[in-house]
């Protein structure tokens, strides 16, 4: 069964043509990757998908629902979580805090909402960081809290933009597992990512974009060895680094 | 955190008993440090927890209290049921505030601006109704009565405005524990991450906006029936929109006691120093030096003196195990 | 050319760099890198003046630069790429690029080193009048870059610029450094990308903790197998 299904998605800013009607499917308990050099319009994918944008053409189904049009809230509350490139945490307030924003998200309970807000936040390693103030955190642990407050809405599809941005190696390979870790627990992710080491671990299948249009797509062996993919996104370079 | 009730219940305790000991022009004071206290934490809950700044809260003072006004003028009703009313009408009005605000993205100086246009379409409105008094403004009848919501002297109003202080305080504290305060304060931190989280933004901004407006106007209930005079310039004028801001944002916006703080410092200098100039012919020369204590404040505690309050306090309340 | 010596940085009361001393030599290729918030981008921060170091000195061509505003420092001829780009979204490339030859000896050379600049990224030539905001990612770093040549440098700090770059466009943006490097700018570069950094560096420095862990050439950093651990993943 498909979790997500984005059928010929197209948007225009003006006259620029960022998305051409894109396609694809995210199945239940996958992890798809999400790759295309800067500007191809990756991001705006993921804002059409979550709200923040609406397509021009093209429809968006989530679990069998209509999500075309509707606001970021709702898609949130039908089961689709995302994260932000530059990540997004409420400044000002802990930790704590900022997870019990989404954990609220569903009707909860404030009692129930706590509970849940305190697993999450052991489960991203955080226990140590709950009352600090998040603007103070380094970035590798912002972008850890912003996981966090995603699943704290109890998504069943997860966005992920970019999450590894910025990460030395130690820290991608903690980020892989964590990411992992929330797919066996049930959740399907979709994620944009440029460090290649982490997309390729991750990823089940991958779609490659460029200009707005799908270029290529399969398992992350096929991907690579894509002439159209080495050209665009790639480099020659990266297959030797590789070796 | 028991010390720490402790303390505040002292406080209470002090404040209650106090009128004992003082005098009517002293008492004035405190009504006033309580009435001050009272409007900014009404303020504090749209701008300081939610983030939308508000230059035209004198739009809700004036609402209820020509609302009220009328209502006991005309019909003879209380204004203790007259706030009711009163604060109907001004949720009413920031609600539609509220729509052309948050509905179409206007945002930060933008809201500003719209804030002030109400407030000043109003003041020019009331301007020209004769039923409201238009350019001559109100005379209220002195007759003091508990239906009235009139008194003689400074001490049933120093316990009334002691009880909306107190009663503002704590409902701003259970907003603050509740799921409202906390997507208000998400909203404020960043609107854009709180909708991908899920929060209803467009319904919480209105909520606060309500909640925000009804409070004041009750304030505007009480004020009227404290100076028996109303005019369209001092009930929706924006020097009371501006005089309203100062001292949540000396005492600490965002904070449950910053308004109150910033009033304990703010009123009594206001208060004293407008006496002591007014004697020396130096009319409105108080509000040099008011101007220039907030000016200061600014510059070195931006984020209110509450900040050097907790520092103080807080070790003395830490418990002993 | 470029001597830090012994510098320590405080933000408020918390120490972001202790007793760090590196060297850049002329036409040297020198990078610094470590984990997050390690203290990297203080130190870049602190040579350009945007940071003052309470303790230690800064010296530059034979100059004391320690306490010297920031806009003398870009006029002395170092110049600063910031981690994230940090262009001016609004303004065209046009105008982005002016604003790096804002000063005098830059403005008089200005149609030479616009040519320069599109001599490496040709791409921006046809995008002159486009708003720096709309640009790509990998556009806006070469926009960046190319602000940083327009004042003119004798050394170039660059923070992260492959940060969030397809792997193709870092290979590309590299190549352009060592151009860059080759006509005479010494480079000080600031990386994750720890593996494409040491390749090409004449030396290198290793921050941990705010403090300088390992120093050496770029072959013995590479080779290091601390650093192939922490920071190669191997």
């Amino acid at each position: 069964m498909s979790n997500l299904i984005a059928t010929d998605i197209t948007k225009r800013f003006g006259g620029l043509l960022a998305v051409n009607k894109l396609s694809f499917e995210l199945a239940e308990g996958e992890i798809l990757g999400l790759i295309g050099p800067n500007g191809a319009g990756k991001t705006t994918v993921f804002n059409c998908l979550s709200g923040f944008l609406t397509p021009e053409e093209g429809s968006m189904y989530l679990g069998g629902n209509a999500i075309k049009g509707l606001q970021p809230y709702q898609i949130c509350q039908m089961g689709m979580a995302r994260t932000f490139q530059i990540v997004k945490p409420f400044p000002t307030i802990s930790v704590f805090d900022n997870v019990m924003v989404g954990a609220l998200a569903h009707g909860t309970s404030l009692q129930e909402a706590k509970s849940m807000s305190q697993d999450i936040i052991e489960s991203v390693g955080l226990r140590k960081m709950r009352d600090l103030e998040a603007q103070g955190l380094p970035l590798p642990l912002r972008k850890r809290l912003e996981m966090a407050r995603a699943l704290a809405t109890r998504p069943r599809v997860l966005l992920l933009d970019e999450v590894m941005a910025g990460l030395n190696p130690t820290e991608v390979d903690e980020m892989i597992d964590l990411i992992n870790q929330i797919n066996q627990d049930g959740v399907s992710v979709l994620l944009i990512e440029h460090v290649m080491r982490g997309v390729m671990a991750l990823s089940q299948r991958m779609i490659v974009i460029n200009y707005g249009e799908k270029i290529a797509e399969g398992v992350p062996a096929e991907i690579v060895k894509n002439p159209l993919v080495i050209e665009a996104y790639l480099g020659k370079e990266f297959l030797s680094a590789q070796g | 955190m028991k010390r720490y009730h402790i303390f505040l219940s002292l406080i209470l305790l002090i404040l209650v008993v106090l009128p004992l000991f003082l005098d009517n022009y002293i008492l004035g004071i405190f009504v006033m440090v309580f009435f001050w206290a009272y409007v900014g934490q009404s303020w504090n809950v749209l701008t300081g927890y939610t983030g939308h700044i508000s230059l035209g809260h004198a739009l809700y003072i004036g609402v209820g209290a020509y609302t009220s006004t009328y209502l006991a003028q005309v019909f003879g009703l209380s204004p203790w049921f007259g706030m009711f009313a009163g604060g109907v009408v001004a949720a009413g009005i920031a609600l539609f505030l509220g729509f052309l605000g948050f509905r179409f993205g206007l945002r930060g100086v933008y809201f500003v601006i719209l804030t002030i246009a109400f407030a000043e379409i109003t003041r020019l409105i009331v301007s020209h109704v004769e039923a409201l008094g238009s350019f001559s403004g109100i005379f209220l009848d002195f007759e003091p009565s508990f239906w009235n919501f009139q008194f003689s002297g400074n001490l049933p109003y120093y316990y009334i405005s002691l009880a909306l202080m107190v009663g503002s305080l704590v409902a701003v504290y259970i907003i603050e524990q509740s799921k409202l305060g906390r997507f208000i304060v998400a909203i404020r931190e960043d609107e854009e991450a709180a909708q991908a989280l899920g929060v209803n933004t467009f319904k919480y901004n209105m909520l606060a906006i309500a909640i925000s407006a009804f409070m004041t106007s009750i304030a505007g209930v009480f004020y009227a029936n404290y100076i028996f005079y109303l005019h369209p310039n001092s009930m929706f004028g924006m020097s009371l929109s501006i005089e309203l801001i100062l001292r949540p944002i000396v005492g600490g916006l965002g904070t449950l006691f910053g308004p109150l703080i910033g009033s304990f410092l703010l009123t009594p200098l206001s208060e004293i120093s407008r006496a002591y100039f007014a004697k020396g012919g130096l009319e409105g020369l108080h509000l040099v030096l008011y101007g220039i204590v907030a000016i200061l404040v600014v510059l070195f505690m931006p984020k209110g003196i509450i900040v050097y309050v907790r520092r103080f306090l807080d070790p003395l309340m830490k418990d002993k195990k | 050319m470029l001597k830090v010596n012994g510098i320590d940085v405080y933000y408020g009361d918390l120490p972001a760099l202790r007793d760090v001393s590196i060297e850049v030599h002329e036409r040297e290729i020198v990078s610094v890198i470590g984990s997050n918030g390690v203290g990297k981008s203080t130190l870049l921060k602190t040579i350009s003046g945007v940071n003052r170091p309470r303790k230690g000195a800064i010296h530059y061509a034979e100059m004391d630069i320690t306490r010297t505003r920031s806009s003398r420092i870009v006029e002395q001829g170092i110049s600063h790429v910031p981690e994230g780009r940090q262009l001016f979204p609004t303004m065209t490339v046009m105008e982005n690029l002016e604003m790096g030859a804002h000063f005098q000896k830059a403005k008089k050379a200005k149609e030479a080193l616009l040519e320069e600049v599109f001599t490496y990224f040709p791409r921006l030539k046809e995008r002159l009048k486009q708003e720096a905001g709309t640009l790509s990612g990998g556009e806006q770093q070469m926009l960046a870059i190319g602000r940083g040549l327009m004042s003119c440098p004798r050394l170039m700090m660059l923070d992260e610029p492959s940060l969030g770059l397809s792997p193709l466009l870092v290979s590309t943006i590299f190549d352009i450094v060592r151009q860059i490097n080759d006509q005479g700018t010494a480079i000080l570069l600031i990386e994750q990308n720890v593996y494409h950094a040491l390749s090409m560096s004449n030396r290198g420095y290793v921050l941990e903790n705010g403090k300088l862990a390992l120093q050496g050439t770029g072959q013995e950093l590479l080779t290091n197998a601390h650093i192939r651990k922490t920071y190669l993943g191997l």
